[in-house]
This record gives C-alpha cells, structure tokens and sequence, in this order.
C-alpha cells in the first residue's frame, strides 16, 4: 500500500551501471505540498534517484509511486503525463528556436500542427498565473542563464507539471538570482504543488525546505524535517561520519621530513572572475599523507591541481618539485588514453618531456613491473587501457605515477568506484609511498576515506584551508566554515 | 616492435574485409547493370596489373600522390586534426612548383627540382597554416575552413592559368610546360613512373618510423589519441602539437602536387586535381593511419583506378564504379569500427575483482 499524503515515494531503490552500484535500496519520501531537498556528495545517486522518479531510467528493483498510486513508468512521458516535470542540470532546450517554439515543442497537440500565436499566448499566460514573465518570441539562445532556467520550469508548467524537480538548479546562478528563484519556488509550493530539490548547497537547503533526504553511496542515510536540524550534522551525514564503519582514525604522530610541497599566499581566479582559492599558504612534508576535504565547490579541486603542478597560482607562489605524480578523479579522460597500450600509457607520463628516441623495450619492462607491482589484472602489457577494469585501471594510473619515486603524490578519490579489495590495495599503496618519503596529498569527497589515511587534515571552506586534527568532528565543523 | 603488433594485425585484418566487403557489392552493382562480370573483372586486371606497363605506369604511377596524399591524411587524423583540406593544399603546392619550375627553366635540374619541391611544401604548409591559424587562436573548426579553403585554392588556380601564368600563346587555360631538366626523371626506362614513387616510398617508411620511434611522434599520437590526458598526464603542450602537425600535413600534400606537376603533368591546368584530397581520406583511412599500411591502400586505390580506366575501355563498365569503389571502402571501415566497438563495450573487462 502507499500513501497518498506523499506526492512521489520511492523505496527499496536498486540501480547498477555496470559494475558500479548507483543505488543501494534508496527511500524516498516527498509529503505532498512540500519543498524538499535530496542532498548528497557527488555520485552519491541524487541524479540517477530523480531520473528514475521521472521515467527517464528503470529501476533494477524497488517501487516508485506518485500520489498514492504505484507507478510503472515507460518513459518519461507518463511521468510528465502524472503531472512531474524535471529541469535537468544541463537545459533542453533547442537555442535558435524562439521561446514560444521551445514551450510548445512536445507539449502536446496534434502532430504536424503548430500555430506561433497560440504558442505565444501560452507563454504570456503561464508568465501572468505565475510571475514567471518570458518574451515568447525571444530566441531561447539569448536568454541569460537565469532566463533559460525560467524558460525550464515554464516548460514543465506548461504541461501542467504538479511536481517540479529541479537539479542543482543554482549551480549557474547568480546569488541574486538564486534568491529569487528560491523565493518563487517557495510561492509554488504554497499554491499546493510540491518541488524536490537536489542540490549539495546545505546551508540554501536548510534555509529553504520543508524536509530534507542525504543520500551516500545510493543509500538513504538522513530524511527529516529541515527543523531543529542542524548543518553539521547533515554534512556529517553526506560525507559519511555518521556511519559506524571508521575503524581507524590515525593521529597525526607520523615523523616528518622536509618541506616538499609548499604553497604562499595562493590565490586561483578561474577564467570567469571567480574566486577559487584565497590567500593559501601551506606546506607539505615528506612522509607524511595530507588529507584534504571540501565540499564541492569549497576550493579543493582547485588546491589538488596547484599541489600537483597542474594549475599555476593566479597570485602568490607554489614551489612544486618537478617530479611530482598527478592521480586524477576522472581517469580515463585526464589520466589515460584507454586505445592505447599500458605500455604506451606508461610512456605518456613522460609524453611531454622526452626527447629523441623512444626505448620502447625499456618501457614495457617498466610496464610489466607496474603490472605485477600494483596487482594489476591484465592479459597482457599490450593490451589496452580501456580493456582494464576500473579498479586496475586506478591501480595502474596510481602504479605509473609512483613509478620512479616522485618526490610529492597527489590523489583524488583516489578510491571512488572500486570495489572493497581495489580500495584496500589503493589505501595500502599509499601508505607504502608515505614509508618510502613521498610528501603524499589525498583528497576524497568521502570522509571516511581520507579520515583512515591521513596524518593531517587540510579543509576547504570557501577558497581558504583550515589545517584540522584527524577527527571527524573537527572536520566537519572546518567543511562549513566553524573554527 | 612487439608493442603494436597485436593491434596492428587485427585492424590490417579489418581493413582488408571492409576492401573485400567493397569490391563485392561493386561485383553486385556491375552483374546488377547488366555487364558481364567476368569480362569486367579481366579488363580490371589487364588495366592495373596484366603488363609491366599498366603496372608501372598505370597502378604505380596512379598510387604515387594518392601514397603521399595519404600521409598528409594519416599525419593531420593521427593528431586529431580532420584536414579536409589537403586538395587545397595539394594545389597550392603544384602553383607554387610550377611557378618556381618555370622561373628557373634555365637552370640544372639538381637545382631546380629540390627548389621545385621545396616550393611546394612551403606552399602547401603556408596554404594549411591559414585553417591552423584560425583554429589555434579563434576556434574555427579545421572541417569547415579547410573544406572552405579548397574552393578558395581551387578558384586561385583558375585566376592563376588565366592570368599570370598562362602559357605564352594565351590560348589555352594552362601554364607553360616545364622544361625537361626541371621535371622529375623516370625510374625504368620506357615506363612513365618516376622517382616520386621511391621519394613516397621513402617518406611513408620515414614517417612511420618517426610516429612510432620519436618522442615527437608520440606526442603527435597522444594528443590525437587523448589531448586531456596528454595535457594533464604527459604534460603535452598539444596546442602546439596539433598546430605542427597540421602544417606538417599541409606540407607532405603540397609535396604530393609538387611530385604531380614535376613527375606527371609538366603543367598546371583546371582539374588538375581529380580529388586527390578526398581519395586520400579513404586510401589513409583503409590504412588505419598507419604509413606503411598508407603504401599498400594507395596502391590498391591506384589499381582501382588504373584497372577502372581498363574496364571502361575494354568492358563498357563506367569507370565512376571506381568511385563507388572508394566510397564503400569509406563505409566498410566506419562499419568495420563500429561493430568492433560494439563487440568490445560487450565484452567483460579482464580481471575483475570478486568483492570478498
């Protein structure tokens, strides 16, 4: 049975792309009426939950019913058509085609008929009920961010959408805009419809829902009124230091050597104007592993990439040794090229360096010893990249990088996406590194993880880096900005 | 090399299906028509292979700027420059040879030809470095400029041997021919196949060697291949790899029309190309990019061609069956690829780790 108070109820939700678990048995209940917030780190399956709740995806198991009445959905056309509308992160829209045109287009109506003035009217009215005012003849490609986001959600209203979800609907906002958008959300909501919101901003989320879910690893592990919450603990939620797995939480007694990788007064302006790191100075030691934490957005992809050598400082100084090795979140895009051969693969580390001659043999010896080294499973040096599973992929990215002793490593998620022995022989090859004297950073958007790593803690809130005690509390109070 | 063997067997295993896989639905289209296959098929023969003469100096002679054409192709496609353009660039060179040629008609040969040649890879590079330029600082997708710049090259030539350099007489829409010291000497005497063959011969073995050997041809290869990886893990500066690599390329098709002028046509005239450029696509991708592959596709397209031009005279058949020919060969490998990749993202990957 389901209720009928709750306007969409997923439960006992499973989802596998691949090997890989999206989701793990994820409840979610939205009352009816409501604003309510999904948060989660990435990947944590906030996406993927929605996408199936809009038809977009299949379950592999669990239910989802809207209204009170279980629902198997075809397509996202019976979801639109049970009255749910979705504005992705990424807009659909068609940009040389007019407002009116991107409002009508698909919204019904017989096929091979459609007439501008009709189209035009509609918009004008949804603009009057709703406040949410478009020149339906503008072109959808001039329209600032703000405008196409609108144009979104009139689209939806236009097939009378009683459910809105909305993705990070203010990750190309303005503060002012996201205001605005928030506010009319809320007027939305007390007209009688309901809106989920997935969005990893906490604190806007707190301000502004009803009720708030926190996905982690595709599971549901926090879903309550915003009331009485606090922000703490919902980032403890998100990032994982409410579970009772930590087993090891490593203080900072590890003997250090000299300074390796050192950052002064560190300022990175990305290519809009934005702020990205403010005024850092830190060191780092050999031997000793740093963890770094951040929420997304908070500065730490940033700092990883000024660490590694690969983003130069928009003001300040960063003394990086030549030899430092990179492990890339995203793998197969920035680490790998997956038709090539590992042993072309472990040449690439030294791609842009080498000169003359390349000694082939030499290099695929070096490669057979990553290969056997770092556990790698694979028929052959020889074969390619992407023939690899994750895993050993990770395992041979991390392998080439620490081939050669580097003097500093830089990881992040080091461990995202791979399974339990995969992880373990990551973590341990780390530790390794750290014995032998590299200087080794590691960031990860799950806590546990760099938690059980690190001799240090490294936060990001905002641009500048607090330094913290190993301890999960410390680390969450640095993650939204509390000393 | 051990390293690249296995790869190189299974994609030269493809190439040749897709080849067979063409000439087997052209065998279709010919018995479809009306003709006689077998007869069509002995005059292909006899026009491309049956006689030292339709060999030399109809396959061989046929394949020498398609060979080139081709390097031009498999260089700019291995860094993951799509140059459409090298017809363009391939006229650019033979005007640039033909003008240098004429200008130095008095002098020996072993001047004049290396300044000829030298004159068309400029050319040719110069003609490319227009479509680098604008994607290196402007983003201009080097598809269309390229393609756009062809129909630029095209009409220049057309102002070129109506104006300035038509011949003396101004009757004809041609240039002057060269002298005889200034063209290309042939190999065997009484063929018409000249050291433009060995000089494509030599350069697609040098060019291969260089992309798997050097340090810079393997950056060449990364950044085609994975420029974020290349930039972020090989610290590949692949701007500016890519931008030499489509000049590079714009110089070996300048050079393919430097080697036409001096070794074939001794002068320039409209349709002096009959889409090289585009021929060359299919002959580079029938050879997986790979430069020696680059020798045998050209040979087998100038087989084609040479044995088409047999089956129009002695069979009846239309010689556009060639083309036809070339366009499939395009397909069967883009079909090729498609189904291997398909078979691939089937399969599991290799050694998966149980979750204990």
């Amino acid at each position: 049975m389901t209720d009928p108070a709750f306007a969409l109820s997923l439960r006992d939700v499973a989802k596998r792309f691949g090997k890989s678990v999206a989701l793990d048995g994820a409840r979610f209940d939205v009352r009816a009426g409501t604003l309510h917030a999904l948060l989660g780190e990435n990947g944590a399956g906030k996406t993927t939950l929605m996408r199936i709740a809009f038809g977009m995806l299949r379950a592999d198991g669990g239910t989802v019913a809207s209204n009170g009445t279980a629902r198997q959905w075809r397509s996202s056309a019976d979801a639109i058509a049970a009255g749910i509308g979705m504005v992705h992160q990424h807009f659909l829209l068609v940009p040389a085609m007019t407002v009116a045109e991107n409002v009508a287009l698909g919204a019904g109506g017989p096929i091979g008929r459609f007439d501008p003035a009709v189209a035009a009217a509609r918009v004008t009215t949804i603009g009057v009920e709703t406040g949410l005012v478009l020149e339906p003849q503008a072109r959808a490609a001039d329209l600032p961010v703000g405008a196409q986001q609108r144009l979104e959600i009139v689209k939806a209203l236009a097939r009378n959408a009683k459910i809105l979800i909305l993705d990070e609907p203010t990750a190309v906002l303005t503060p002012a805009e996201s205001r605005e958008l928030y506010a009319w959300l809320r007027g939305f909501v007390a007209r009688g419809n309901t809106v989920v919101l997935i969005t990893h901003k906490v604190r806007e989320a707190l301000a502004i829902a009803d009720d708030v879910t926190v996905l982690r690893r595709g599971k549901t592990v926090l879903s309550r009124a915003t009331a009485g919450l606090d922000e703490a603990a919902v980032i403890a939620a998100m990032v994982g230091t409410l579970s009772d797995d930590v087993t090891h939480l490593a203080i900072g007694t590890h003997a250090t050597g000299a300074a390796v990788l050192s950052l002064d007064r560190v300022s990175v302006i990305d290519d809009r104007g934005v702020s990205r790191l403010r005024d850092v100075s830190l060191d780092i030691h050999a031997g000793e592993i740093v963890g770094i934490a951040g929420i997304e957005g908070s500065g730490q992809r940033e700092l990883v990439r000024v660490l590694a050598g690969r983003l130069a400082p928009s003001v300040g100084t960063a003394r990086i040794p030549s030899h430092v090795g990179f492990v890339p979140e995203d793998r197969l895009r920035d680490a790998l090229i997956p038709a090539m051969s590992l042993v072309e693969n472990l040449a690439l580390k030294e791609a842009g360096s080498a000169r003359g001659v390349m000694n082939w043999s030499g290099i695929e010896l070096r490669a057979r010893d990553v290969v056997r080294d770092y556990d790698v499973r694979t028929g052959s040096v020889d074969l390619s990249a992407a023939s690899l599973s994750g895993g050993n992929q990770q395992k041979f990215v991390l392998g080439r990088e620490l081939d050669a002793s580097p003097d500093a490593l830089v990881v992040e998620n080091p461990v995202r996406g791979l399974d339990i022995r995969a992880a373990a022989h990551v973590a341990g090859a780390l530790r390794a590194a750290r014995a032998a004297g590299v200087a080794v950073a590691v960031y990860s958007s799950d806590l546990d993880e760099v938690l059980s790593l690190a001799d240090r803690m490294l936060v990001c809130f905002d641009g500048r880096v607090a330094v913290t005690r190993v301890e999960a509390d410390a680390v969450s109070r640095a993650l939204v900005g509390l000393t | 090399m051990s390293v690249f063997s296995r790869a190189a067997r299974s994609q030269a295993s493809a190439s040749v299906a897709a080849a067979l896989l063409a000439l087997a639905a052209v065998a279709i289209v010919v018995i479809a028509g009306g003709y006689d296959l077998g007869h069509a098929a002995t005059a292909m023969w006899t026009g491309s292979a049956g006689s030292a003469y339709s060999l030399f100096s109809g396959t061989l002679l046929r394949a020498t700027p398609l060979i080139i054409v081709g390097l031009a192709i498999a260089v700019a496609f291995q860094a993951g420059v799509l140059n459409i353009g090298a017809d363009g660039q391939l006229l650019a060179g033979a005007a640039a040879t033909i003008a240098t040629g004429l200008a130095m008609a008095a002098a020996p040969g072993w001047i004049s030809i290396p300044l000829e040649l030298l004159a068309g890879i400029l050319a040719g590079a110069a003609w490319a470095a227009i479509a680098a330029v604008l994607k290196r600082r402007f983003g201009v997708l080097e598809v269309i400029s390229t393609l756009m710049l062809n129909y630029v090259a095209l009409f220049a030539v057309g102002i070129l041997i109506y104006g300035p350099l038509q011949e003396p007489t101004h009757v004809y829409p041609e240039t002057a021919p060269l002298a005889v010291s200034a063209r290309l000497p042939v190999i065997i005497a009484g063929q018409r196949l000249h050291v433009g063959f060995v000089l494509a011969i030599a350069l697609a073995v040098g060019i291969w060697w260089f992309m798997r050997s050097t340090a810079a041809g393997f950056r060449v290869r990364v950044a085609g291949a994975g420029a974020a990886a290349a930039a972020s893990a090989g610290r590949v500066n692949v701007e500016r790899v890519v931008f030499r690599s489509f000049l590079a390329s714009g110089a070996l098709a300048g050079l393919g029309g430097a080697v036409q002028v001096t070794g074939v046509t001794y002068k320039l005239f409209e349709n002096f190309s009959p889409g090289y450029g585009y021929t060359a696509i299919a002959v580079a991708l029938l050879a997986r990019l790979n430069p020696l592959a680059v020798i045998v596709a050209g040979i087998f397209f100038g087989a084609l061609e040479a044995g088409g031009a047999g089956m129009q005279r002695d069979a009846g058949v239309p010689s556009g069956f060639v083309f036809v020919i070339e366009a499939l060969v395009i397909l069967g490998v883009l079909a090729v690829d498609r189904a291997r990749a398909v078979a691939a993202s089937r399969a599991e990957p290799l050694g998966e780790e149980a979750v204990a």
